[in-house]
C-alpha cells in the first residue's frame, strides 16, 4: 500500500466537498477516481498533494502519516501532478519546462549555479539528460526548443506530464489528462500513462471523465458523488453498480 | 588492397574501419546529442552482429526483413547481414501490416528486425500468414517486456550474445562474398499491380555508386543526412553504398519531425530531396517571409530579384558582369546566405532533386541562392544512378545525360532503354515479369517515354502507354503538358486530350486560393470555385498561362505540333471521391473524357459556349443537379521558328 485516505472531510464554510472518504492506493496500480461535476474529484487530488488541509481524516503516505499535507513536502516525498487546466511557464521552452520539474533535486547554491562552478556543471548535464530521457520518452523532441505557449494544447498536456516526470516521483497525480483531446491525442495520452506506469513503475492516480478512457487503463476505481464515495473496485464492477448507473444517469423521482 | 578491388559492402566496411578506423562512419542524435560510431566502432557491431545471427541460424541467401527509420542500428542489422552472403530486405515503415504480408511471403522471409513496440506488432499481427517467419529482433525494448512470443529478441541480447562468440568466422564468410552475389532486394510499391522484388547485387549498388561519386568528386569529408525511408531505394544507394565506396559520413536524425533542425545542425554537404520537399521548404520560406518586417521584405524582393537574374548563371559560371557580381555579393552577405543557412543547406556542395517533373520556378529558387541542385533520373531497377545533369549544364526540364557506363538508346515508340552496370538482376521469383522488363540483349524497358533534345540530355515526357499521336502523326505527351500548365500556381489540375485527334485541347481546374487570392487583390468579390472558374478575367488569366506553355513548346520540335488550341475551365475541381483522380492525385484521363463527353464535343465543335448538366454528389451522400454555361476560349499558338520572338 503506498498511500491509504483514511476518512478524509473537507468543507469550504458550508459547502461539503468532501465526507469521510476513505480509500487506498497500491503499489505500482492506475487507479482512476471518478464522478460527476463537483463531485469533489479536483478536491480528493488537492487534498492528497496538500493544496487543501482537510478538517478530519488521515493520509498516510507509504511510512508516513500526516493529518495534513503541504505541497512542498508532498513534492519532496515523490508526489507530483499535473492540472486540469495546465499550468506551465508560457514564455519557456519545452526544455526549461521541464529544467523546473528538477528543482528540488538540484543541490548546488545560487553562487555555485551562477558561477557555473565544476558541481553546478555536473549537477546540471545529469539533470540535463534526465530530461532528455523523458524529452524521448513522450516523443516531443521536435519542440525542444519551442516556447510552451506556441504549442497546441495536446502537445502542452504532454509536456505538463513531461514536467511531472522530471521529478521522478513515487506517485502521480493527473488530472483530468485527456480533457479536451482528439481521439488521436487520447491514445497517445493513454499510451504514455501505461508505459510510464510499465516502464518506471509509478503509480498513478487519474481523474478523468471519458469513461472508455477509465474502464481500459485503470486497475481500480473510485467513484465520487457529492463529496461521498459511493463505490470502489475493478472496472468490471463499477460498469455494473446500480449507484454509480444512477449518479451518472440521474434516477426517475 | 586498392579500394576499387573490394566489390561487397562487408568487404568495404572492414576497409574503412582499417584506413580511417577513428572517422566518424555513422552519427545520430540521441538524447540531444549527437552520437558519432567510428568506422572502427561501425565494423565491431556489424562483426558482433553478424556472430550472433550466424547462430541463429542465418545462412548464405537467406532473407532478412529490415522495418526501421535510418538508425545506425538499422545500418548495421543490414551490413551484419550482408556479412553472412545474407540478403537484406529493407520494408517501409509506414507500410500497414498488411502491406508487409506479400514481401514477407514472396522472399521467405525467416529473420526480421524491427525497430521498436510498432513495428513487432505489425510484425507479431501477420505472423499467422507468415509461417516462415521464426525470428523477430527489436531495438527499443520500450513496451515489449510483456511480450511473450518466443519469435522476439532484443537486439542488445544479439549483441550481447555474439559479443562472447569467435569473430573469425564472420571475416571467413566476408571473404566468401563476391561482387555477383545478391546485396539486397527492394520491393516496387504496388501501386498498380502485385509488388515486385527487385533484386541487386553488390556490384549493381556499388558499381554506379562508385561512377556517380567520382563523377561529383565525393570524398570521405562529406556528409549526408538520411532522412528519407530505408526501404527506398536511393536511401540506400546515398547513405549505404554511396558511404561505403568513399567513406562520408552518414548522419541519422533524431526523429521524422525533427529534419529540418537537423539539417541546420548538420549541415550536409550531399543532399537529396524529392520535389515535394523543395516545394514545402519554399513554402516555408514564403510563409515567413511574409510575415517579416517591412524592410526585411523589402530586402528579400530586391535580392532576390538579382538572383534570379544571375545566380544560376553564377552558378554554372557563365559570365556576368561585375556590377551584378557585385550586387550578387551583397546579396550573398544579406539574403542568400542566411537563406541557406535557415534551410541547413550552407553547405551543399551537390544536392539532387528526381522523382517526378520539378516546376522550374522552385528550381530555379534553390539555384539562385548557390544551391547546387541538380536533377537525375533512375529506378529501382536502374540502382538510381542513370542520367546526371553535369555542372554547368544544368536545366530545369531535362534530367541530364547519361552517366559513364550507362548506355542509353529510345525504342521507336520513344520507350527509353537502359543498359548498365546498375541493372537489376531480376524480380524475384518472377521470370515473367523480369523477361518482359529486360529483353534478350539486356536492355532495360523503363515505361518512361522521352527524346534526347538539343544539347544531348534525356528529357522525359510521359508513361509510354500515355503517350500518344496527333491524327498528324505529331507525338502528344499528355502529362508533360498538363505538368506545364500545372507549374503556374493558378493551374491546379489540367486534362489535355489529343490523342487520334487533329489537335490538342484541354479542360483546367484553377487553384482556387491561388485565384482567389488575385482576385481579392483586385477586389473581385466571388462566391466560390464554380462562381471564379466562369468569370472572364480567369479566362484571360489562364489563357496568359496556356499561351506562354505554347510559347515553350514551340520551342521543342519534337513536340511543337501539340501546342493547345482551346481550352475550357471546369465547373468543379476535380475529385478522387468521384474517380475522376487516383489517390494519389494522378488525373484519369480516360474517364475524365468519358464522363465530360459533351464538353469534349464542345472543345472540338466551333461553339464559344457549352450548356453543362451535372450530377454533384454531396459529401454526405445526397446528389443534386448542376447546371451552367461553361466559356470555351481558343488559345493563340505558334510557329515553331518564331519560338525565340514570342517567348
Amino acid at each position: 500500500m503506498i498511500l491509504s485516505v483514511e476518512a478524509v472531510s473537507l468543507a469550504f464554510g458550508g459547502v461539503r466537498a468532501l465526507q469521510d472518504v476513505s480509500f487506498d492506493v497500491k503499489e505500482h496500480e492506475i487507479r482512476a477516481i471518478i464522478g460527476p461535476n463537483g463531485a469533489g474529484k479536483s478536491s480528493m487530488l488537492n487534498v492528497l498533494n496538500g493544496v487543501y488541509h482537510p478538517q478530519k481524516g488521515k493520509i498516510r503516505f507509504q511510512a508516513f502519516e500526516f493529518s495534513d499535507m503541504d505541497p512542498h513536502r508532498a513534492a519532496s516525498l515523490g508526489i507530483a501532478r499535473t492540472f486540469q487546466n495546465i499550468a506551465l511557464f508560457k514564455g519557456m521552452t519545452v526544455l526549461d519546462n521541464l529544467m523546473t520539474g528538477r528543482n528540488l533535486k538540484m543541490r548546488c547554491n545560487f553562487v555555485q549555479q551562477a558561477l557555473w562552478l565544476g558541481p553546478a556543471k555536473r549537477e546540471e548535464l545529469e539533470h540535463r539528460r534526465a530530461v532528455e530521457e523523458i524529452i524521448d520518452f513522450l516523443e516531443i523532441q521536435h519542440i525542444r526548443r519551442t516556447p510552451v505557449g506556441r504549442l497546441p494544447y495536446g502537445l502542452q498536456k504532454r509536456v505538463e506530464l513531461g514536467r511531472a516526470l522530471a521529478a521522478q516521483p513515487k506517485l502521480l497525480l493527473l488530472d483530468e489528462p485527456m480533457a479536451g483531446m482528439n481521439l488521436e491525442e487520447k491514445q497517445d495520452m493513454c499510451r504514455f500513462v501505461l508505459d510510464v506506469n510499465d516502464q518506471f513503475g509509478t503509480t498513478i492516480v487519474l481523474i478523468e471523465h471519458d469513461m472508455g478512457v477509465v474502464m481500459d487503463i485503470s486497475d481500480r476505481v473510485v467513484v465520487l458523488d457529492y463529496g461521498r464515495k459511493i463505490a470502489d473496485g475493478v472496472p468490471e464492477e463499477i460498469k455494473k453498480d446500480q449507484a454509480v448507473i444512477d449518479a451518472y444517469l440521474g434516477v426517475a423521482h | 588492397m586498392a579500394i576499387g578491388t573490394l566489390d561487397t559492402f562487408p568487404k568495404l566496411l572492414m576497409h574503412h574501419a582499417q584506413v580511417r578506423g577513428g572517422r566518424p562512419a555513422i552519427r545520430e542524435k540521441d538524447l540531444g546529442i549527437w552520437q558519432t560510431w567510428t568506422w572502427k566502432r561501425f565494423a565491431d557491431e556489424v562483426r558482433t552482429l553478424a556472430c550472433a545471427l550466424h547462430a541463429d541460424g542465418l545462412r548464405r541467401g537467406g532473407h532478412v526483413a529490415l522495418v526501421s527509420d535510418n538508425r545506425p542500428r538499422l545500418y548495421a542489422a543490414m551490413c551484419a547481414v550482408q556479412c553472412l552472403g545474407g540478403v537484406p530486405v529493407p520494408l517501409y515503415q509506414d507500410a500497414v501490416a498488411e502491406e508487409m504480408v506479400f514481401p514477407i511471403q514472396n522472399a521467405e522471409i525467416a529473420f526480421a528486425f524491427a525497430e521498436d513496440q510498432e513495428q513487432v506488432d505489425k510484425l507479431l499481427e501477420i505472423l499467422p500468414r507468415c509461417p516462415t517467419l521464426g525470428r523477430i529482433y527489436y531495438d527499443d525494448p520500450r513496451g515489449l517486456r510483456h511480450y511473450k512470443q518466443p519469435q522476439l529478441r532484443g537486439y542488445d541480447e544479439l549483441l550481447a550474445a555474439g559479443e562472447k562468440m569467435d569473430k573469425s568466422l564472420v571475416d571467413a564468410e566476408i571473404d566468401r562474398g563476391s561482387g555477383g552475389d545478391v546485396a539486397g532486394m527492394f520491393f516496387t510499391s504496388g501501386t498498380t499491380a502485385a509488388p515486385k522484388g527487385v533484386v541487386h547485387t553488390h556490384s549493381s549498388l556499388l558499381g554506379p555508386a562508385r561512377t556517380a561519386a567520382q563523377m561529383e568528386r565525393l570524398g570521405a569529408d562529406d556528409v549526408i543526412l538520411a532522412y528519407l525511408p530505408p526501404a527506398w531505394i536511393g536511401q540506400n544507394i546515398f547513405s549505404c553504398a554511396q558511404a561505403f565506396v568513399t567513406g562520408y559520413c552518414i548522419c541519422c536524425p533524431e526523429a521524422p519531425e525533427t529534419v529540418m533542425t537537423d539539417m541546420r545542425e548538420i549541415g550536409p554537404t550531399y543532399y537529396f530531396a524529392p520535389p515535394r520537399v523543395l516545394e514545402a521548404l519554399l513554402t516555408q520560406v514564403s510563409i515567413r517571409m511574409d510575415d517579416a518586417s517591412a524592410v526585411k521584405r523589402w530586402l528579400y524582393r530586391k535580392f532576390m530579384a538579382i538572383a534570379n537574374r544571375v545566380g544560376g548563371a553564377l552558378l554554372d559560371g557563365k559570365r556576368v558582369s561585375l556590377l551584378d557580381r557585385f550586387a550578387y555579393f551583397l546579396g550573398d552577405i544579406l539574403v542568400y546566405g542566411p537563406l541557406r543557412n535557415v534551410l541547413g543547406m550552407s553547405r551543399v556542395r551537390v544536392g539532387y532533386t528526381a522523382g517526378e517533373a520539378i516546376g522550374p520556378d522552385l528550381f530555379k529558387f534553390y539555384r539562385s541562392i548557390g544551391i547546387n541542385l541538380k536533377q537525375l533520373y533512375g529506378s529501382t531497377e536502374t540502382a538510381v544512378f542513370v542520367c546526371i545533369q553535369p555542372d554547368g549544364e544544368v536545366r530545369p526540364d531535362t534530367v541530364g545525360s547519361a552517366v559513364r557506363g550507362v548506355e542509353l538508346r529510345f525504342s521507336p515508340e520513344r520507350e527509353l532503354l537502359i543498359r548498365s552496370e546498375g541493372l537489376f538482376r531480376e524480380y524475384y521469383k518472377n521470370p515473367e515479369a523480369t523477361r518482359a522488363a529486360k529483353d534478350a540483349e539486356g536492355w532495360f524497358h523503363t515505361g518512361d517515354a522521352g527524346f534526347f533534345d538539343a544539347g544531348g540530355h534525356v528529357k522525359i515526357i510521359d508513361r509510354v502507354k500515355d503517350v500518344g499521336k496527333l491524327a498528324d502523326g505529331t507525338l502528344f505527351a499528355p502529362k508533360y503538358l498538363e505538368n506545364k500548365l500545372k507549374f503556374f500556381p493558378y493551374i491546379k489540375e489540367a486534362v489535355c486530350f489529343g490523342d487520334r485527334r487533329e489537335k490538342v485541347c484541354a479542360f483546367i481546374n484553377i487553384d482556387p486560393d491561388a485565384i482567389g487570392n488575385w482576385a481579392e487583390k483586385r477586389n473581385m468579390p466571388y462566391s466560390g470555385y464554380t462562381d471564379l472558374a466562369s468569370r472572364d478575367e480567369v479566362y484571360d488569366l489562364v489563357r496568359e498561362c496556356v499561351e506562354r506553355v505554347n510559347a515553350d513548346l514551340a520551342g521543342e520540335p519534337e513536340i511543337a505540333g501539340s501546342q493547345i488550341h482551346r481550352f475550357l475551365i471546369l465547373h468543379k475541381e476535380l475529385d478522387a471521391d468521384d474517380g475522376e483522380l487516383t489517390r494519389t492525385r494522378k488525373v484519369r484521363r480516360g474517364f475524365i473524357g468519358e464522363k465530360y463527353e459533351p464538353l469534349l464535343k464542345a472543345l472540338y465543335g466551333a461553339d464559344s459556349m457549352v450548356r453543362v448538366n451535372a450530377q454533384v454528389r454531396y459529401e454526405d451522400g445526397r446528389t443534386g443537379t448542376f447546371s451552367a454555361d461553361l466559356k470555351i476560349r481558343d488559345a493563340r499558338t505558334f510557329p515553331p521558328a518564331a519560338a525565340k520572338r514570342a517567348a
